[in-house]
Parts: structure tokens; C-alpha cells; sequence
């Protein structure tokens, strides 16, 4: 974990103040999302210039309020993936709910795929199951059938582990899950989007400061637009064609 | 009767000592500093060098009691030392829940409005508080002393076992072993889940570490110290670390077979995985070739200070576990630059060493006053504590 973050702090110092512009400040995360499997329905949906995304997930995919939705980072995937994919019609369903275990999203995730059809499934989970301390097999036993069941409905996945929290650091581990979501992914082959470390790079680096208390909006709204705009890059780069197997792709 | 050996081994509370510090630096969330603790190199982790110790010096101490004042007697020092444990951990509780209710009261902020929900446990104390004293709801980073505590209360028939029929008592312990693997025995955990550290799996360390000190440790030395073992120890220990390094640097993960991963993953922690426990006992074969036991500098200034806490590990455990919380609270509130981390591990250190001088000053002065207690009635007490 920490040695991660160390090489990318040596990345970005290689890379210099380039990244200082607002919308950048996201880049800082892309030494992050490094090693990518590929996502083939997904190329073939760009091919026919239609993508569906199913996006599944739990309380940390929404931000509370009246613009929660539009603002939150489902939403912001659609408008960075429709901005990037010209011609192709990008549609993100969302089916997120607060306080849900992997286990249940599994079971409501073959009906929810009849609805939409997707091309990809983007499986935001982890962090009820560490606040829960669900065994940690059922966990893992979950997220292998959440993907199993995905596959056999013609969909990629693509998992999203859980926010670093820093303030509650103490009392969830949502490290220990973050990593079993890691292992999944590698052994699955599945791309993740590992929210855990990039998250913990912003803080680490200032980038969003994650302890302060607020009730305010902006800085919720400001890491939303971000994490949709890393994964909109992540989708894109794994989807392509050409993208060499499995050796980072970049 | 199996050959005692008659004086504590200082390599035992230096390592102790040491396994304390990096619990410490591993419990204090988001520390840079957690980066030099073994966990990062390899498979296992300073709980298990902890949990071995803690059995080897459990059978010294104890088994001299057994054999000195006999079972009931030594039963009796045994759970009573349980019982310390125990009181730990539910002081350590309190200033747990001290913590989190202060962070619900001072902390909102809609990005995390989910994983604020962990905190709605207090708004029901009443069951959350019960299950906690009976050791069912163990916050994150609070399941080592519950383990312990378990670990002793079975020890007593396991500590009159290993001194009659050591080899049984240990194949006993891994027949123990195999089984909770074979049926998923663990113990049940309030709200959900299974105890971070599954008592039945990781009593065969504490056991392999009391069967070590009632005599198997001479009885392994010709295979310790044989270069073959230590060979493939240093093999496995290198293997561990190329496999640790693709946990930082995704881009080696491809140079590992499939069959490789397939078979290593997932490392079971709870259930002290097999990988770890080799892990550990190549670590210790190559601590024991590098370390001799009369090594001289052993009494040195230098390693002094990891002694003193391994010597008095439930007080520096605890103070461990406080300190973390106490570091933690300072990175949130205050600073938690890099400089800070490192300052703020090392101070904490530091605290864990002058806490255990006191301890161990006091119970010399204590041992010196007119108290009706000779020494050899607290066998513990003569050179450290258990």
C-alpha cells in the first residue's frame, strides 16, 4: 500500500507541475490505475457505437442532496465518457442503494441486468462489508458469483473498492477489504478501479483534504467529478482493441 | 520430564519487544513508518512472532510452576494472568468507545456519509457494550488480547499434556489445526463474521511455542542449525518477498504463474494460513543461525530498550494499542505529514520503552520492600512477565 504510494509520489515528481489545473488535479491518480485487463464487450459495444453501463453499488456511489445525483460520480462518468467517445451513444443506469452488503447486491443483480442490458457492470462494494465485518470468505465468495453472473449475462466488470476514509480509519477495515477486491480483480481478471489508494494519494498529497468536517458540498462534488473521470479513462483504455494484454496498457 | 532450560532467553523478549513495536506502527491507520514492518516484505506479520513467544515464555514460566507447585497452583497463575488480559481489553475498549463518540459528535461531512454509519452502534450501547465484555464485538485492531485470553484459558490441560507427552500434545495441536480447516470451525463475532484471529488455528503456534521451550527446541537444533534448512528458509523468505512485491508494483504481477497465484491466494490470516506459518518459522531459522543464544551483545545498551518491552509485553501491548488511537487522532486533527508520521512513530516508541523501564523498575522495588511475597512464589515476576 504505502510503497504505492511512494512510487507514485516519485512518478509525480518525475512528472512535475504539470498536473497543478483544476481538472488535473485528478491525474495525480493515474500511476494508480495501472495494470488493466480488457473489457471486450465493451469494445464491441463501442464498435456498434452504443455502450451501456450498468453502475451497482452502495452509499459511497451517492452524494446526499438535491443535485446528489447529477453531481455524483455515476453521472459524471457519463458526461467524461460521452465527451471522449464522440458518435457513440453512452448510457449509465444506475442502481445504488445505501447500506448494501456485495451479497446483496448479488441478489438483485441478475434482475437488474434483465432491465438494462449493459455492456459493463461497474460494482462499487466493500465498504458495508467491512463496516459489517462480513467473513471475509462470504466477501470474496461474493464478489466471485456478482462477477460469474455478470459474465453470464454478457457483461464486463468493473470493480470500484471503497473510499478511504480517514477519519473513521480506526474503526472499519476497509483496507483488508480493498485489498481482497485487489486479489478478486487479479485472479478474475477484471480491471479495478482501486478508489482506496487513489483516494488515500489525494490525501497524502493535498490534493483533497479528506479529514476536514463539513457540511458543504464542494469537495464531495469535486472527488464525484474526478473518480468519473479516472474510470471514463480507465473504461476507454481498457476497451481498446488494441490494448496489449494485461501489461499495464499505457 | 522434559529438560527445562534454566534461564529465560533474552532473544525472546528482544524479538518481543521488537513484534511490539511494529504491531504499534501497523495499528496507527495511514502511517508512512508501517512501511518498514515485515508485513510488507512477506507473508506473515509480527502477530505471529507475538502469539509464539507469548507460548514459548507462557510454558517456561508456567510449566516451572507446574512442576515446582503443581497443576492446581500453576492453573490457577494461569487464569489468573487471563483475567489481567482481559481486564486490558475492556479498558482498552473504553477508551476506544471515548474516541468514536467523540468522532460522531465532531465530525459530518457528506462525502462519508456511509462509513459514518459504523458509528451508529452507539446509539444502541446497551447490546454493543455487552457484546463487547463477552468478546463478541471487537473494534478493528482489538483482537489480538481476545485471542490471547482464549489461548490462555485452554492452556492449563495443554501446558500438564505437553510435559508428559510433548509429541501428542503437539500433533494434537496441529490434529486441532487441520480440523478447524477441514469444517470451518471458528467463533462467532457480533454484528457479523467470525474473530479476526481464529483461536483454533492459531493455537498451534502458541502450542508449537511452549512445545519449543518444554525441550523440542533442542530437539529441533540439529535441524535448525543444518545449512539445508536454512537454505530453503532464506529460499522461501525471498520467494515471499518477490510475491509481496506485487502487491505494490501491479506491473510483476504478470511474471506469477497463474498456478502459482492460484494456489497461494487467498493468504488466510484468520486462519493463520500455512504459507505464514512457514513464513514465520523460516524467519525464526534464520534469526536462530544469526542470533546464538549467549550472543553477548544481548545484554547491550543497544537492545535494551526492544527487551525491557518484550519483558513486560502486556503493559507495552496495551500502551501500544492506546498510543495508536492517540496517533491517530493527532493525524486527523493536527498534522499528518511525513514528518509527523515519523516523529510521531518514533515518539510513541519511545513511550513504549520508558513505560516499560517504570513497570520493570517498579516491580524490582516491589520485589525489595517487606512484602510477605518471595520471589519464587511469582515465577513471572523473576525476569519478566509472561
Amino acid at each position: 500500500m504505502t510503497g504505492r504510494v511512494l512510487l507514485s509520489l516519485a512518478l509525480l515528481a518525475l512528472a512535475g507541475p504539470a498536473w497543478a489545473e483544476m481538472p488535473e488535479t485528478c491525474r495525480v491518480a493515474e500511476p494508480q490505475i495501472e495494470r488493466v485487463f480488457p473489457l471486450q464487450q465493451v469494445t464491441r459495444a463501442l464498435a456498434a457505437k452504443r455502450l451501456d453501463i450498468l453502475v451497482l453499488g452502495a452509499g459511497s456511489s451517492l452524494l446526499p442532496g438535491p443535485n446528489g445525483v447529477k453531481n455524483s460520480y455515476p453521472e459524471r462518468l457519463q458526461i467524461a465518457l460521452a465527451e471522449q467517445l464522440p458518435g457513440v451513444a453512452v448510457t449509465v443506469t444506475s442502481d445504488v442503494k445505501a447500506r448494501r452488503t456485495a451479497a446483496q447486491m448479488v441478489k438483485i443483480l441478475l434482475p437488474a441486468l434483465a432491465v438494462s442490458k449493459p455492456a459493463l457492470v461497474v460494482w462499487q462494494t466493500g465498504t458495508v462489508d467491512a463496516m459489517q465485518s462480513i467473513d471475509t470468505d462470504q466477501f470474496k465468495a461474493a464478489l466471485d458469483s456478482g462477477i460469474a453472473i455478470a459474465r453470464s449475462a454478457g457483461a464486463d466488470v468493473v470493480l470500484i473498492n471503497a473510499q478511504y476514509s480517514p477519519r473513521t480509519e480506526p474503526m472499519i477495515a476497509l483496507g483488508t477489504y480493498a485489498e481482497i477486491m485487489r486479489w478478486v480483480a487479479l485472479q478474475q481478471e477484471v480491471p479495478i478501479f482501486d478508489r482506496f489508494s487513489i483516494m488515500k494519494l489525494w490525501a497524502d498529497l493535498g490534493t483533497f483534504d479528506l479529514y476536514s468536517a463539513t457540511e458543504k458540498l464542494d469537495i464531495a462534488e469535486r472527488v464525484h467529478d474526478c473518480i468519473g473521470r479516472l474510470l471514463a479513462d480507465l473504461v476507454i483504455d481498457a476497451a481498446k482493441p488494441d490494448v496489449p494484454h494485461a501489461d499495464g496498457g499505457r | 520430564m522434559a529438560p527445562v532450560t534454566p534461564e529465560r532467553d533474552l532473544r525472546l523478549d528482544l524479538f518481543r519487544g521488537i513484534a511490539l513495536w511494529l504491531i504499534f506502527l501497523d495499528h496507527i491507520p495511514s502511517n508512512a513508518v508501517s512501511w518498514i514492518t515485515i508485513r510488507n516484505y512477506g507473508f506473515s506479520d509480527a502477530t505471529e512472532i507475538f502469539v509464539f513467544i507469548s507460548g514459548y515464555t507462557a510454558a517456561f514460566v508456567y510449566g516451572r510452576a507446574m512442576r515446582e507447585h503443581g497443576f492446581i497452583v500453576a492453573s490457577a497463575r494461569v487464569l489468573k494472568r487471563a483475567w489481567q488480559i482481559y481486564i486490558a481489553h475492556v479498558f482498552l475498549f473504553a477508551i476506544y468507545l471515548a474516541e468514536i463518540a467523540y468522532v460522531a459528535h465532531s465530525f459530518s461531512n457528506p462525502l462519508f456519509t456511509e462509513e459514518m454509519g459504523v458509528l451508529d452502534f452507539l446509539q444502541n450501547p446497551d447490546v454493543t457494550i455487552f457484546e463487547a465484555l463477552i468478546l463478541k464485538f471487537k473494534p478493528v485492531n482489538m483482537d489480538v488480547l481476545p485471542l490471547y485470553i482464549v489461548l490462555l484459558l485452554w492452556f492449563p490441560p495443554m501446558l500438564w499434556l505437553l510435559m508428559r507427552v510433548p509429541s501428542f500434545a503437539l500433533a494434537g495441536s496441529a490434529l486441532l489445526y487441520a480440523l478447524t480447516w477441514w469444517f470451518d470451525w471458528s467463533i462467532p463475532a457480533y454484528p457479523h463474521g467470525e474473530w479476526v484471529f481464529n483461536p483454533f488455528a492459531w493455537q498451534l503456534l502458541f502450542v508449537f511455542g511452549a512445545w519449543c521451550a518444554l525441550g523440542g527446541a533442542q530437539r529441533l537444533s540439529r535441524w535448525i542449525n543444518s545449512p539445508v534448512v536454512v537454505g530453503l528458509a532464506v529460499a522461501y523468505i525471498l520467494f515471499a518477498f518477490g510475491i509481496a512485491m506485487t502487491w505494490y508494483f501491479p506491473r510483476l504481477a504478470v511474471l506469477v504463474p497463474k498456478f502459482v497465484s492460484d494456489a497461494i491466494y487467498p493468504i488466510d490470516k484468520p486462519n493463520l494460513d500455512v504459507l505464514r506459518i512457514v513464513h514465520f518459522l523460516s524467519l525464526a531459522v534464520i534469526t536462530v543461525w544469526f542470533v546464538p543464544r549467549g550472543w553477548p551483545a544481548l545484554r547491550s545498551r543497544v537492545f535494551w530498550p526492544a527487551i525491557v518491552c518484550g519483558q513486560h509485553s502486556l503493559e507495552t501491548f496495551c500502551l501500544g494499542v492506546f498510543l495508536a488511537f492517540a496517533a491517530h487522532f493527532l493525524f486527523t486533527e493536527i498534522s499528518n505529514t511525513l514528518l509527523t508520521q515519523i516523529i510521531v512513530s518514533l515518539l510513541g516508541i519511545a513511550i513504549m520503552v520508558a513505560a516499560a523501564a517504570l513497570v520493570s523498575w517498579y516491580k524490582r522495588i516491589e520485589r525489595q520492600g517487606p512484602g510477605p511475597r518471595p520471589p519464587s512464589i511469582e515465577p513471572g515476576y523473576a525476569r519478566g512477565d509472561v
